[in-house]
């Protein structure tokens, strides 16, 4: 019954085929007697366009094709954690031993290990009514996930036979009837990388998602299910920013997508993660996170994969009620992939030579982030995925077509300045430029269990940026000297703001993550400290007098105190208080 | 017996087809045989039904359509390797330049290499000490970096780059070592120069230099750096030794992948370059590196001139998104006599942190550089607004800041082609400097840095008198 092509033409990572009648888009063929996976992208009668995996060397006219009459799907189950995979979810660290150092071509390595036993621990009984979604039990992943074993989709009907115990993910744990015949269950899904899991519902999301970072959570916060992008030209700290959110960020399951950048970034990852630990669990991170890893000497066409990959994976523990987040870098890697295969195809560029349908493809990718009601009926489970998506533009230029489209569908914007990375303030997000339309949808929540002043604070400080930007305008024209006590007072604060609450280092053992309540302490402590010196200068203090005070150190260290001993932020404002009551005694 | 064809059709620009073809395979490399006896070589760019579309390295200048004939070889381009390829000379496409060049080869090892597994990386994290201190205290390059050199026409790239490969060295240990240089379509005054140097120092002898010069057929710049990364990986990872290779100029390379992309008649992205050069460019630089249980490594140096000194054009943007940071010359450093005109503010190594601290340098090396830069880019910007309002406009804890840009550039950035600074030197004149600003200011030093190192330059700066007095209380 098989049925095998012929290849006519091959032309960099596209490989046209005759003879492939009855091959629909998007099924995954196999390319030569040496096997290289690839999708068909374009049908033409006979022809079948063909975009190819791994690299075309050496291939010629002639040569079979092979279908498979499906279409690329991702396997889900446990084993994904910890996992490294590369754009087609092959596992990098199963063919470093098999193959070693280099990635040769044509392997084919099943995702999950088929080896390993799981113990499974059911969820449900024998006799009991199930729907798709509904969790059957339970295999504890790693000390940090609980993997639940779902009734895979369009799936109805009783469980006729389950058990707990210890099983491989090919092995069968539960029967279940729906009325016509029995199915089979195993602990492992496939599901088609371009289809989005389905879902009950989509709402709104309302609760934040804080990563520990300064500038971040204070100012720009992104919620639970939501969608931000960060660009910025090269040396501007994107892939810094991204490792940092994967780090700290306060999710239940990590993805990493390292989409067409550099294989030392994927390393340090590899090499880190492991080592550093949870701030909740203090469980090292590794052991919630998955990384795709097409880094940008592996072959194109799987970049284009690989983020379909990575979102796959997500709305899989997305499913599972967790909160999820997707950290691609970058997508410019991505879209480029999307131009080089369509230049291929020899179709009408559009904008920079992009394809007519980038904003389609961006806009459907980031719409598979979202807070979602998910599918079981039992009970009102809710799952996220927030996506964060590193855009590189040529030359920082944000008016570039992969940067423009991204906006349109993202929520927050980081912007990245070379301007602020030149004088190393790190993260170099731009205070003025950079955007979060979630301050709205978070305010309640935020109110309700983090601070109630917590948005006064944040466009307090704000507003002390904003007028000093403006008046580093007349600083520029006229010089300091010319400006009055209030005004260098603003000055003052806002360089407070700037270098001992934005900036944050992110190699600093406690610098790098900043719980979400030393942030408000710190912040308030500066705004305490603006608003007693306006006072204090109403009274007659000298403005020098209060730009030389000692304590403007301590305000400075409040960054290293340790996020369990923020009592001594507390104290700060005590001192403020004595020092500026000194400076109107002399 | 591989079968020989006289059907070529067509002939433009670089490439050219010959139909009625059999067995083609994608990227193969062919021969082929003029009429006059001689013999170039090409690449299969495209094969479609029984045509194929090759690209001839040396130039079609000459090639006719009825008695050139072409031969398949069935396979890609291969360099011959064996550890005697050091001290000889290849040409771009890898073959011996002279008689006495010739090698008993041991292996051949096709151009294009493979994919590091990213799994299989080890992290770089060995400190190379260069002696510059605009790069080992600012910049540091580690083992298996990536590390372009962005530049103008006429600035001393080419003696940094020697420099960098003459005092090269990491601290403590006596390792084999190599060098390969890599030239594309620089002059000989520029190549011979190297090789001067390499052999002033004795290099030249732990060298492979493979040379296409400025005259040499531009086409076969598109295979040479492969060769030289072939000899490069060879040499690392299969004969244990630290490898430095010097790409030089990288910016021809891309020419030559333009010229290629606008004869096939492709779409182009910016500026004329192919959509691709990302990852083709990507296919070169991460061929740099360390791998887990493996002695060797190799340390990338690629040379770009970026054109009218523009870092957005798409050549050195594309690069910078791809390497571990960049060096980036400056023109007006050079005309201050600035020596190395090193820009340090847009310069930066990705893979500092990772290779300095504790062990590997000093402890107080992370803390110290952050605050050079801060306080550097202070400077700077006092410095602008002091062409504006005037010196005197400036507050007393400016006028510290002008000062400290200027000594910086004079002190700390200039040191002259041959001056070999260990790491110490240049962390303990990072202190000398900032010591002129009171304590308060250097708020990117842990306090126990700061009470461990700055009283051991404060006494000492008074008494030099190289500061400015004021600001401190």
């Amino acid at each position: 019954m098989e049925k095998i092509g012929n290849i006519v033409k091959v032309a960099g990572p596209l490989v046209v085929a005759k003879n492939m009648s009855g091959v629909k888009m998007y099924d995954v063929v196999f390319v030569s007697e040496s096997r290289l996976m690839g999708e068909v992208i374009e049908i033409d009668g006979d022809l079948a366009s063909i975009q190819v995996y791994e690299e075309t060397g050496g291939i010629g006219v002639g040569e079979p094709v092979f279908p498979t009459n499906f279409p690329l799907t991702v396997e889900l189950g446990p084993g994904l954690i910890e996992s490294i995979y590369d754009g087609i979810q092959r596992p990098l660290d199963v063919i470093y031993k098999q193959e070693g150092d280099f990635i040769s071509r044509g392997i084919q390595v099943p995702a999950l290990d088929r080896q390993k036993k799981w113990d499974f621990t059911a969820l449900v009984s024998e006799g009991q009514e199930v729907s798709e979604g509904d969790f059957l039990g339970y295999v504890n992943e790693t000390s940090l996930v609980k993997h639940y074993i779902m009734v895979p989709p369009k799936l109805y009907g009783k469980v006729l036979k389950i058990s707990s115990g210890s099983f491989t993910i090919e092995e069968t744990i539960a029967v279940i009837n729906d009325g016509k015949s029995d199915s089979d269950i195993t602990m492992i899904q496939k599901w088609p990388v371009r289809i989005p899991r389905p879902y009950r519902e989509k709402i709104n999301p309302s609760i934040p998602l804080f990563t520990g970072q300064r500038v971040v959570d204070m100012f720009f916060p992104i919620a639970k299910g939501g969608t931000a992008c960060v660009p910025g030209p090269f040396g501007s700290g994107k892939t810094v920013i991204q490792h940092q959110l994967a780090k700290w960020i306060d999710a239940e399951v990590i993805i990493y997508i390292g989409c067409g950048e550099r294989g030392n970034e994927m390393t340090e990852v590899l090499l880190e993660f492991p080592e550093l630990k949870d701030p909740k669990s203090g469980e090292p991170l590794m052991k919630r996170t998955v990384l795709i890893a097409n880094t940008s000497n592996m072959p194109v066409a799987a970049r284009e994969a690989s983020v379909y990959t990575g979102i796959t994976i997500a709305e899989y523990f997305r499913d599972m009620g967790y909160s999820v987040a997707l950290m691609a870098d970058s997508t410019s890697r991505w879209a480029e992939a999307m131009r080089e295969i369509s230049g291929r195809l020899e179709e009408m560029p559009g904008d920079e030579g992009y394809p007519a349908y980038l904003g389609a493809r961006l806009a459907s990718f980031y719409e598979r982030a979202g807070c979602v009601k998910c599918l079981q009926k039992t009970d009102e489970l809710e799952g996220a995925i927030t996506v964060i998506g590193a855009v590189s533009p040529p030359g920082g230029d944000l008016s570039d077509p992969v940067v423009q489209a991204t906006l349109r569908v993202v929520k927050v914007f980081w912007s990245l300045e070379a301007r602020l990375a030149y004088a190393r303030h790190f993260p170099a997000i731009s205070w003025l430029n950079s955007y979060s339309l979630y301050n709205d949808n978070i305010k309640d929540f935020v109110i309700d269990n983090v601070r109630e002043d917590y948005f006064d604070m944040q466009s307090e400080a704000m507003n002390l940026l904003e007028k000093e930007s403006e008046l580093e305008e007349i600083v520029r024209l006229v010089g300091i000297d010319s400006l009055s006590g209030q005004d260098r007072l603003v000055l003052l604060t806002a360089k407070m703001i700037r270098e001992d609450f934005l900036h944050q280092n992110a190699y600093h053992e406690v610098d790098t993550y900043t719980a979400i309540d030393k942030q408000y302490k710190m912040i308030k402590t500066i705004i305490y400290f603006y608003n007693q010196a306006q006072y204090y200068l109403k009274m007659g203090a000298d403005i020098e007098a209060l730009e030389n005070v000692s304590l403007s150190e301590k305000i400075a260290r409040m960054k290293y105190i340790p996020n369990d001993e923020t009592s001594r932020i507390d104290e700060l404002e005590k001192e403020i208080d004595n020092e500026f009551n000194s400076l109107i005694k002399q | 017996m591989l079968k020989e064809y006289r059907s070529i059709t067509n002939i433009s620009g670089p490439l050219m087809i010959v139909e009625e073809v059999e067995g083609v395979k994608y990227e193969e490399l062919v021969e082929i045989k003029m009429d006059d006896g001689s013999s170039r070589n090409g690449r299969v760019l495209e094969v479609n039904n029984d045509k194929a579309l090759i690209q001839v390295f040396e130039g079609t200048t000459g090639i006719d359509t009825e008695k050139t004939s072409v031969k398949f070889t069935g396979k890609g381009i291969h360099m011959y390797l064996s550890p005697d390829i050091l001290g000889k000379i290849f040409n771009g496409l890898g073959r011996p330049k002279s008689a006495k060049d010739q090698i008993l080869p041991e292996k051949s090892l096709d151009i294009n290499g493979s994919p590091i597994n990213p799994y299989s990386r080890d992290y770089p994290n060995e400190f190379i000490q260069t002696g510059i201190s605009a790069i080992d205290g600012l910049n540091t390059l580690v083992r298996g970096q990536k590390l372009p050199i962005f530049t103008g026409s006429g600035l001393p790239h080419n003696r940094i780059a020697a420099q960098i490969a003459r005092q090269s060295a990491v601290l403590g240990k006596e390792e084999e070592f190599a060098v390969v240089f890599v030239a594309m379509g620089i002059t000989f005054e520029e190549s011979q120069y190297f090789i001067d140097d390499f052999t002033k120092t004795g290099a030249i002898n732990r060298s492979v230099l493979i040379l296409n010069l400025a005259d040499d057929p531009a086409i076969e710049r598109i295979a040479t750096p492969r060769v030289g990364l072939t000899c490069a990986e060879y040499l690392a990872f299969e004969k244990n030794m630290h490898v430095l290779i010097i790409l030089t100029d990288m910016t021809n390379y891309c020419e030559a992948l333009k010229e290629i992309s606008a004869a096939r008649k492709e779409v182009p992205g910016r500026r004329g370059y192919p959509g691709y050069m990302y990852t083709d460019l990507a296919t070169i630089y991460e061929r740099a590196g360390r791998i887990k249980g493996k002695k060797g490594s190799i340390t990338q140096i690629p040379i770009l001139t970026m054109p009218e000194d523009d870092k957005t054009h798409p050549i050195p943007d594309l690069t910078g998104y791809i390497t571990e940071g960049q060096i980036i010359l400056s023109r007006s450093f050079h005309k201050k006599k600035i020596s190395p005109p090193i820009d340090v503010l847009p310069s930066l190594s990705r893979l500092k942190d990772k290779g300095i601290g504790k062990d590997k340098t000093r402890e107080d090396h992370a803390d110290l550089f952050n605050q050079l830069y801060a306080a550097y880019a202070r400077g700077k910007e006092v410095q602008e607004l002091a062409v504006i309002l005037g010196e005197a406009a400036l507050s007393d804890i400016d006028k510290i800041y002008f000062k400290f840009a200027e000594d910086f550039e004079a002190i700390y950035v200039s040191q002259g082609e041959y001056e070999n600074r260990t790491i110490d030197q240049t962390l303990d004149l990072g202190w000398k400097l900032l010591s002129v600003f009171p304590r308060t200011e250097l708020k990117r030093i842990r306090d126990e840095f700061l009470d461990k190192y700055l009283p051991l330059f404060k006494k000492e700066s008074s008494d030099k008198k190289i500061t400015v007095s004021g600001g401190e209380k």
